[in-house]
Formats: C-alpha cells, sequence, structure tokens
C-alpha cells in the first residue's frame, strides 16, 4: 500500500492505495464517485475522462500513485449547486445524450478541449473529440453542444 | 450494477475458453482456490439444464448453449469456470491461475465451410445446419419473360453491437427466500419468466430490475452469464456482481449480422423488375440462438420498397465456431434492404440507366395501402416515392450528377459516389402487446407505468408527453416508471423498434381510462353526470360543460380525494396489441474515393425517415442519428474477423473499427409523417430506421464513384482496401 495525497472536487483527502490501483477504481471503489464510467479496457473509448491539473486524461489509464499531490476534477465537481456547468447544459439542450454512458467522458474532454481552443471549428471539434466513443447519438449533437458551449463562453 | 451498494458483495469472474474448438480434458483450479477466499465452479457442480429460452420455430433445439460449456468448447470465450473471490482484482488473478486441459479440435469458421458439414459442432446432431426456412424448390419459369436478369452475392458482415456500458449483473438472496436480480437489460419481464424457468422457481419469487442501462442495440437480452449470476447468489447465499470488461464484452456479447445473401433479380429494359430470388446462409455462431431465426425476418422483408410480382426466398442457418449471433440494431431486416438495394443498383448498372429511375419505376404507389407483398408482408401504410423525391430535393441530386460527371470527364483522382437507398422496415414484428398504467398522484400529477423499458432511447420523455397531452398536465408533472418488475404489473420490454407505437398506446389509453374515472369522481363532487363533466386540457382543469365556473383542477381533485381516501380510484391499467407497422424512408449519400489508395470519405448524408407521427422529434431525431452513424459504421469500418483457426483478430476497441467523431460527418435528417392506421396515436418505429437506410445508401455511393473503372462491387465494409482491392480486380 502506498500512502496519497491529492485533491478532489476541491477536496483534500488522503488515502492508502495499492500500486496497481487504477485512478478510475479509486475514484469509482475507494471514494464512491460513480459518475466516471469504464467502457474498455484498451484506453479507446474516453468514458473514463477527468481532469487532472485542468488536463483531460484518461483515468482508466493512470495509476491512482500517479496522481498524489494532483487536482483532480470529475463530473461530480462540475455543477454549481443546483446549476450545471454551461458545458453539462449544452448537452442536455442539444439532446447530446441518450443512455448517457460517455457522457462523463465527452463533458470532461469538452471542457479541456475548449479551455486550449475557445472556438473550434466543426472539423476541430471532431478531431479534438476523436477519443471519445459513442453508440447512440452518432455524435451529431455532441458536435452541437460543444458549439452551443462554446458560444456561451463555456 | 457496478454502482449499487451490495453489502459483502462477491465478485463473479468467468473463465473462458481460448480455443475456438475443443474437447476439455481436465480443468484444475488448485492454485487458483489458493488464493484467498476464491472458490472456483465448473459445470460438474451444477445441477442445471441447458439455456432457458424458448427454441424459435424451426430452429433444431439440440443446438442450445449450455450454461457452462460440458466438456466441449464451441467458441473463443465459452465459459468453462467460474471464479468467486471478495474482489474484481482477486477474480482476475485466479481465472488466470485455472489450469484447462484443452485436446484441440479442427475449427469451421466460414459458415460455407461449416455447410459442408465436415467438422461438425454437435456430433450428435449430425449436421451444422440449424435452421431452414423459406422454399428450396426452385421455380425453373421465375425468370420466364425478363430481358436481363442480374446476379450477385452481398456479405452483410460480422458486428459487434458495442454498447458503452459493457454487461453487468448482480444478484442478491432476501430474507424471505426471493431473489432479486439487477441486469443490464432491455426486457426484465421477460427476463424474469427466463430466469424462473431456468432455475426451476415460480415466477413469484424473482423480481428483476433494470437500472438506467447504457445502451443496448439488441444485444442485451438474458444469456447465461446473467442465468448463472443469479443462479450463484442463490447458491452462495451471498449477494453476488459480474461486470464484463470490454474484450470479454467482444467476444461474449452476442455479434449481429454475419449473413451471406446471394440473389438475382429479372425485369424488362424499361426498368420494371419482375422476379426476384434470394439465398440466405446465415451463420449463427456456435450455437443456435435468436441469429438462427433472424433470416425469417430477411424473407418477409425481401421485397422492399418494390412492387414485385415474383420472389423466392430461401435460408439455411449454420452452426460455426465462433460468438453467436443475435439481435443487433435492425436484426434481419438491415440484411434485406442491404441486397435488395444493391441488387436495384446492379440492375440500373446493367441497364445503363439512373438508380433514382429504376426505383421510381417499381415502388409500390402510395395508393395502393394496404399492400401485401410477394414475400408475404403487409404494409399498412407509405409513400415511397415521396420519400425519394423529398431525399432526391433535399440533397441536390441533379447539382451532384453534374459534378460527378465533370469529375470523370476530368478524370480527377479523386471521384464522386451518390447512392440511393430505399427502405421499408418492420417495428413490432411479431405483434406484441404492451402493458401501461397511469395514476394521478396526491398532488395531482401523475406516474406512468410502462412493461416497455428505456436504456437510452427517452421513454421517460415521450412516453410523459403522450400522458400530459391526454390529461391537459405540464409534462413535468408526469413521471414514468419502468424496469422493476415488483412495481410494474407486466411488460414485454424494448426491442425491434416497438415501444412507443405500443408502450407508448397502452400509456395513452390508460390515461385515457384515467380521465373517465376522473369524470366519474369530479361528478360526484359537483352532483352532476358524469358525461356533462369534461376536461380543459390548456389548464388541466375539470368542469360542466358549458360552464367553466363549475369545476376543478387535478392538483384540487387529487387533494379531496385524499382526504377521502378516493385517490385510488384514479388508477387504470391498459394493455395494447397491434400489428406491425413499416416505417420507412430514402436516403442519398454522397462519398469521394480516392482512386489511387481507395480511401473513402464520406461527405454527406441526407436521411428521410417517415415513421408516422412523432410525438417528440427531438427525441426521434436522436434515434435516427445513432442509427445513421451505425448504418455507417457498417458500410464503410467496422467488421468481426476472425482467423482460420477461429481466434477473433477485432476482439479489442483497438482492433474493431468503432468509428469516432472523427470518422463521421454531421447528418441532414429531414423529416416525413405518414401515420400508421393502427394505433391511436399515428406512430411506428423509429429506433432502428437509421441504421438500416444508411448502409445500403453509403454502399451503393461508394459503388457509384467506381462505376467508370468497371467495378461492379465492392465487400463491406467499403473501406480504403476494399475499395483497392475491388479496383484492382476490375483492372485485372
Ligand atoms: S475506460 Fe478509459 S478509455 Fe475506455
Ligand atoms: S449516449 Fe450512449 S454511448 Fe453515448
Amino acid at each position: 500500500m502506498t500512502r496519497i495525497a491529492l485533491t478532489v472536487n476541491g477536496s483534500r483527502c488522503e488515502a492508502d492505495v495499492e500500486p496497481r490501483q487504477l485512478l478510475v477504481y479509486f475514484l469509482r471503489d475507494q471514494l464512491g464517485l460513480k459518475g466516471t464510467n469504464v467502457g474498455c479496457d484498451t484506453t479507446s473509448c474516453g468514458a473514463c475522462t477527468v481532469l487532472v491539473d485542468g488536463e483531460s486524461v484518461k483515468s482508466c489509464t493512470v495509476f491512482a500513485v500517479q496522481a498524489d499531490g494532483c487536482e483532480v476534477t470529475t463530473v461530480e465537481g462540475l455543477a454549481q449547486g443546483d446549476e450545471l456547468h454551461p458545458v453539462q447544459q449544452a448537452f442536455h439542450e442539444q439532446h447530446a445524450l441518450q443512455c448517457g454512458y460517455c457522457t462523463p467522458g465527452f463533458v470532461m474532454a469538452t471542457i479541456s478541449l475548449l479551455k486550449e481552443n475557445p472556438n473550434p471549428s466543426e472539423v476541430e471539434i471532431r478531431d479534438g473529440l476523436e477519443g471519445n466513443l459513442c453508440r447512440c447519438t452518432g455524435y451529431h449533437n455532441i458536435v452541437k453542444a460543444v458549439q452551443a458551449a462554446a458560444r456561451a463562453g463555456a | 450494477m457496478e454502482n449499487l451498494a451490495l453489502e459483502g458483495a462477491l465478485t463473479v469472474t468467468f473463465v473462458r475458453s481460448l480455443f475456438a474448438h475443443a474437447n476439455i480434458v481436465d480443468v484444475d483450479a488448485t492454485a487458483a482456490e489458493a488464493l484467498p477466499n476464491v472458490q472456483v465452479l465448473t459445470a460438474a457442480d451444477m445441477d442445471l439444464g441447458v439455456f432457458g429460452p424458448p427454441p424459435f420455430p424451426g430452429v433444431n433445439p439440440g443446438m442450445g448453449r449450455p450454461l457452462l460449456a460440458v466438456d466441449r468448447v464451441r467458441f473463443v470465450g465459452d465459459i468453462i469456470a467460474i471464479v468467486i473471490s471478495d474482489d474484481r482484482a482477486t477474480g482476475a488473478d485466479a481465472a488466470e491461475l485455472v489450469s484447462v486441459d484443452y485436446d484441440p479440435l479442427p475449427a469451421v469458421v466460414s459458415p460455407y465451410e461449416a455447410a459442408k458439414d465436415e467438422v461438425l459442432l454437435f456430433p450428435e446432431v449430425g449436421t451444422n445446419v440449424a435452421a431452414r426456412f423459406g422454399s428450396p424448390e426452385h421455380d425453373e419459369k421465375l425468370f420466364g419473360g425478363c430481358d436481363v436478369a442480374v446476379s450477385g452475392t452481398l456479405v452483410s458482415q460480422r458486428m459487434a453491437p458495442c454498447p458503452l456500458e459493457p454487461r453487468s449483473a448482480a444478484a442478491e438472496l432476501g430474507p424471505d427466500g426471493r431473489i432479486t436480480a439487477w441486469l443490464s437489460t432491455q426486457t426484465p419481464h421477460q427476463d424474469r419468466m427466463v430466469l424462473a424457468g431456468t432455475l426451476g422457481l415460480d415466477p413469484a419469487q424473482v423480481r428483476v430490475v433494470g437500472p438506467d442501462v447504457g445502451g443496448g442495440f439488441g444485444a442485451k437480452m438474458l444469456n447465461v452469464e446473467e442465468v448463472l449470476v443469479v443462479w450463484l447468489a442463490r447458491r452462495l447465499g451471498r449477494p453476488v456482481r459480474w461486470t464484463e470488461t470490454r474484450s470479454e464484452s467482444m467476444v461474449a456479447l452476442p455479434h449481429g449480422r454475419a449473413a451471406r445473401l446471394e440473389f438475382t433479380l429479372g425485369g424488362m429494359r424499361d426498368g420494371k423488375v419482375l422476379a426476384y430470388r434470394l439465398e440466405v446462409l446465415q451463420d449463427c455462431g456456435a450455437y443456435a440462438v435468436l441469429g438462427a431465426f433472424l433470416p425469417n425476418l430477411t424473407g418477409l422483408m425481401a421485397s422492399g420498397v418494390y412492387a414485385i410480382p415474383r420472389i423466392e426466398f430461401e435460408s439455411r442457418s449454420v452452426v460455426t465456431n465462433t460468438t453467436p449471433i443475435s439481435a443487433f440494431r435492425g436484426a434481419g431486416r438491415p440484411e434485406a434492404s442491404q441486397v435488395i438495394e444493391r441488387a436495384i443498383d446492379t440492375f440500373a448498372a446493367e441497364l445503363g440507366m439512373d438508380p433514382a429511375e429504376v426505383r421510381r419505376r417499381n415502388f409500390i404507389p402510395a395508393d395502393a395501402f394496404p399492400h401485401t407483398t410477394a414475400s408475404h408482408a403487409v404494409y399498412d401504410s407509405g409513400d415511397y416515392e415521396g420519400a425519394l423525391e423529398l431525399a432526391l430535393r433535399s440533397v441536390g441530386y441533379d447539382e451532384l450528377r453534374d459534378e460527378q460527371r465533370h469529375r470523370r470527364e476530368q478524370a480527377a483522382t479523386t471521384q464522386l459516389g451518390i447512392g440511393i437507398s430505399c427502405y421499408v422496415e418492420i417495428t413490432n414484428g411479431i405483434a406484441e402487446s404492451e402493458f401501461g398504467e397511469v395514476e394521478i398522484t396526491p398532488d395531482g400529477g401523475a406516474i406512468v407505468r410502462t412493461g416497455s423499458f428505456s436504456h437510452g432511447q427517452g421513454h421517460e420523455t415521450t412516453f410523459a408527453m403522450i400522458a400530459a397531452e391526454r390529461l391537459g398536465l405540464p409534462v413535468e408533472k408526469v413521471t414514468v416508471h419502468k424496469g422493476d418488475t415488483d412495481e410494474i404489473a407486466k411488460g414485454t420490454g424494448t426491442y425491434g423498434s416497438k415501444s412507443t407505437q405500443i408502450g407508448g398506446a397502452a400509456a395513452r389509453l390508460a390515461a385515457d381510462d384515467v380521465l373517465e374515472l376522473a369524470k366519474q369522481l369530479v361528478a360526484d363532487y359537483l352532483e352532476a353526470s358524469p358525461a356533462d363533466i369534461v376536461l380543459d386540457p390548456a389548464v388541466g382543469r375539470l368542469h360542466v360543460a358549458g360552464d367553466p365556473s363549475i369545476g376543478i383542477s387535478w392538483a384540487d381533485l387529487a387533494s379531496r380525494a385524499s382526504a377521502d381516501e378516493r385517490l385510488a380510484e384514479l388508477k387504470a391499467e391498459h394493455e395494447f396489441q397491434a400489428a406491425p407497422t413499416f416505417p420507412f424512408g430514402a436516403h442519398v449519400a454522397v462519398v469521394e474515393v480516392d482512386t489511387e489508395t481507395g480511401r473513402v470519405e464520406l461527405r454527406r448524408l441526407v436521411a428521410v425517415d417517415d415513421a408516422g407521427t412523432l410525438i417528440n422529434p427531438l427525441i426521434a431525431e436522436g434515434q435516427v442519428h445513432g442509427g445513421i452513424a451505425t448504418g455507417v459504421a457498417q458500410a464503410l469500418y467496422e467488421n468481426f474477423v476472425y482467423d482460420d483457426d477461429g481466434n477473433p483478430l477485432t476482439g479489442t476497441f483497438v482492433g474493431y473499427a468503432f468509428p469516432s467523431s472523427a470518422d463521421l460527418p454531421s447528418w441532414e435528417a429531414v423529416e416525413m409523417e405518414t401515420p400508421t392506421p393502427l394505433n391511436a396515436l399515428g406512430a411506428k418505429g423509429i429506433g432502428e430506421s437509421g441504421t438500416i437506410g444508411a448502409t445500403p445508401a453509403v454502399h451503393n455511393a461508394v459503388v457509384d464513384a467506381l462505376t467508370p473503372f468497371g467495378v461492379r462491387n465492392v465487400d463491406l465494409p467499403a473501406n480504403g482496401e476494399n475499395v483497392w482491392r475491388a479496383l484492382r480486380e476490375a483492372k485485372a
């Protein structure tokens, strides 16, 4: 077991983790943050995307110990009380989710994309979200949601 | 299920076969059981028979799947043993330590080879043929009188359904001896019956809960894994939980399609089609489950949108050493559209006629409904020519043909292809019924309980809208409950795009019943006659006809009825059953093909999808978008492949070409509404249309781009490699 200390969604936490514990299972099983999903075992689907120090990261591909000393944001850390984050709001309004399994990952990836490029073109959005897969929406409304979020200045 | 707090739940890990075909000589679990709290079970520890779904009519019952492999494995992924552990990581470690001694057998992977019956999966049955449908008789005169007949083969390749959420199941035995199963499912009520049947329990002893589920696409019907999880919870007396990994899901979750379709289409030089023969060889994977039966739907829908006077259909379903085939978005109908649309284009190319024009000359006319096809389907309503004209106008067909001509004249490296697909499909295919119940709540809102099950389709919104509209309530005041067999009296679930047309219709009828009951109660309170009470739907108020001042709102009615203990009177259930409906549409795809490298780029896809009256256009359009993406995925990207020994070569998300947003364009969906007379909503199904329509449009577009090079067909998926091959063959 290794002791790690990190900030998750603004709260400091310390925990003992097995060296092979993946960040995603640390968040889900140890911290009970079930919003981050697991959709594959090959770093392909992006369902597990979270922000580590502001950058989007596939949490199935980093060990919990690597997040030691970092600031982690999951989908649970976005809304302010009842008010959704502008990216979440845009996904909701544009009907950019159906089953919703991919959604937390897409939302986190979008936040990171818009931080780097606040006004992306359609091609830039499509290329920027290439690491996230969705089986339900055909991506159409996801792209619209990202555009709407960009317009809203998210 | 992973989100459920199940105190003390044990983890289930399955030990799966690494061989496609082998006898199991020995299973040694000593090393695995040396790990803390690990227990390993095999078929020898079980007292259960073959997996329960009732055999489909015409399918050989001797090819069912045992719950655990007994003596022999028949595909990579067949379950050999079960590991029980305290946590996921220990389970994975232990599963690796279970040592299986295999005696390998020759594997048969291609259905074509399997049909020769040289290697048998079930020697005791004596053949690999699991089912035959249609007629093996050939009518020598089928193509008599035709000027032209064209033939070809279309292989509708094997696909992995890939719901983003892998399957998951959990079960717990209650102190009262009842078992609760939480399943990632589409069909909680059917699952309850099958679980009870397979485990020899009274259905009243089984509760199935379908929580929020991350996609199904037809693949999440009850399977052996879920039965085993429930059996384990009973046997161990502890809650258990299983969640598959993606790589496990790629081989363990049933696949779709995998049909080889041979066609001959004959007709006159003026473009009129007279006769069609379709022969299907369906790969059903290692066990004869739903996939063996699906060619029936392909045969039923063989005629497509065309009035073809003579049709012959014949199919064989054969077992192979591969993952079993079941339903996947479209299930039997995409295959029918893919092949008839390819056949029509082949026929048009032979005549040198515009493919749009050939279609116009053969459509079932809009005034000919209901229409019975030569393949015995009774189409309810449609306007096929209307859909095509709308699609052609929306895409700018003539301008695109001009641009294509220009590029051809220039001998440009990148050629333009325009592909058309006109489709009709069948929803609620076996004329099922669905259950709906509406109840007024103490605050004057309503609860709709439906036997249908939403796993991303948005029934919560659509069904709430339906009931809200009938009762004059704001939609926020209506909540939809589904998925718990203890709360919902009965149901069939969600598949075959039937939910709105029967489940939504049942909810509407139940809401109407509740309204009648409410009128009686209001009449009591106001000392009027129920016949004189009317609803003002704009404000949700029941009042005396002709005098709106004498009335009562839903909220006041509910609170008064609560106080009088009469609220229970405001509750009604309804079951609605109806014949199948036939949604239809026309898709036009525009592709660019690099004739040197074979690279294909989909530039546009215009989709006219007519599913009758739309309740919620936003949700319906979402269904179309997702459907199109899956259809395009089949046309251009995905293909589940095995090597000759039956080893999967595309068993992870790295190897399997699941398209991302970067691989696809935005869709141009165009609405059209031709109501069905078969339910009060006028609604047909929309969930699978996009998939059915898109594949042939894109496929035809790729072939169309290559016509000047003498290419007559490109194998699916029409990706760079297959295009390059087709070009090379045409040159040779
Ligand atoms: S679960 Fe992390 S990329 Fe798929
Ligand atoms: S909404 Fe279901 S996978 Fe994206």
